[in-house]
């Protein structure tokens, strides 16, 4: 499926900018959904496949205006 | 979750602002997560204190000095090196760098002429046990989309210029395989021990986004 997430080749994104620092999470609750979607593979209530799936399910235009774990969240 | 909708106020974007502390608000997302986690704590399928030992050990235990380890034994160890190309997964176990989004790994070694990079343009693949959680520009639209179609633009970005006559091979990570490039060991470091050769390595040098160079040079 080429959907907003097939995003190789695209142009338009602009430069590739590293953050300083580089916090693993930037917020308590990106923490807690990264958590939930890990524990939810590990107990087997999920797979990669399907919370990729789910992720690749956000409408476009949400899906390039939120962040990685925005993503994650609505996915779980 | 889908078919919600709900208005973004953007908080990730800001310097720690920490929603929901000091009695501030939760923000959209922090409220559906606490929603969402409270509600499989009640049904008993999660465990918090679980949850807290995950979110440690990839904050704080599992990252990208893993990898460096492994890459200064393979500039130290030509047996070592071998196994490790022939079946990374296997010489990663080695150190007991197995699991989680690593299950099948594949090294690729940088020379004079081919120049390796990885990236994932679908989402967010990388290989968890020797470089820990990607970083967010790995995660990013722009890295995503122009690692594949301008490598070398992305690499000018990152401060790498390669000669033109070397070859430049951007792997793309699957959720099935992922890549760890081997860089080159630099110059005049012959009378290093591992452990020496293992502080040179960045986690860009094991991406394909930076190159190790010795800082006595």
């Amino acid at each position: 499926m080429n959907g907003v997430h097939d995003l190789g080749g695209t142009h338009g994104f602009g430069p590739v900018e590293p953050e300083p620092n580089e916090p693993v999470f930037h917020a308590p609750w990106e923490r807690r959904v990264f958590a939930l979607n890990v524990i939810g593979g590990m107990l087997g209530k999920w797979n990669i496949d399907m919370s990729r799936y789910a992720r690749e399910q956000m409408p476009p235009v949400e899906y390039l205006s939120t962040s990685y774990y925005e993503h994650w969240l609505y996915g779980l | 979750m889908s078919g919600h909708s709900h208005v973004h106020d953007h908080d990730h974007d800001h310097d720690h602002d920490h929603p929901g502390e000091h009695g501030a608000p939760l923000s959209g997302p922090a409220l559906r997560a606490k929603a969402l986690e409270s509600l499989l704590v009640e049904k008993g399928l999660v465990d918090p204190a679980a949850l807290d030992q995950l979110i440690d050990r990839y904050e704080t235990k599992v990252g990208p000095r893993n990898g460096a380890r492994v890459v200064a034994r393979a500039w130290t160890d030509p047996a070592f090196k071998r196994r490790l190309l022939e079946d990374t997964s296997a010489a990663m176990a080695e150190f007991g760098y197995t699991g989680r989004q690593g299950e099948n790994m594949v090294a690729v070694e940088n020379t004079l002429k081919v120049h390796n990079m990885i990236c994932c343009t679908l989402c967010s693949c990388y290989p968890w046990p020797v470089l820990g959680l990607p970083p967010v520009w790995y995660k990013s639209a722009p890295y995503r989309a122009r690692a594949v179609i301008d490598p070398r633009g992305v690499l000018k970005e990152f401060g790498v210029t390669l000669a033109d006559d070397v070859e430049i091979r951007v792997w793309d990570s699957t959720a099935e395989l992922r890549y760890l490039v081997l860089p080159m060991r630099p110059p005049g470091t012959e009378g290093m021990s591992e452990e020496q050769l293992a502080e040179l390595v960045s986690r860009d040098a094991m991406i394909g986004t930076g190159v190790v160079t010795n800082p006595a040079r």
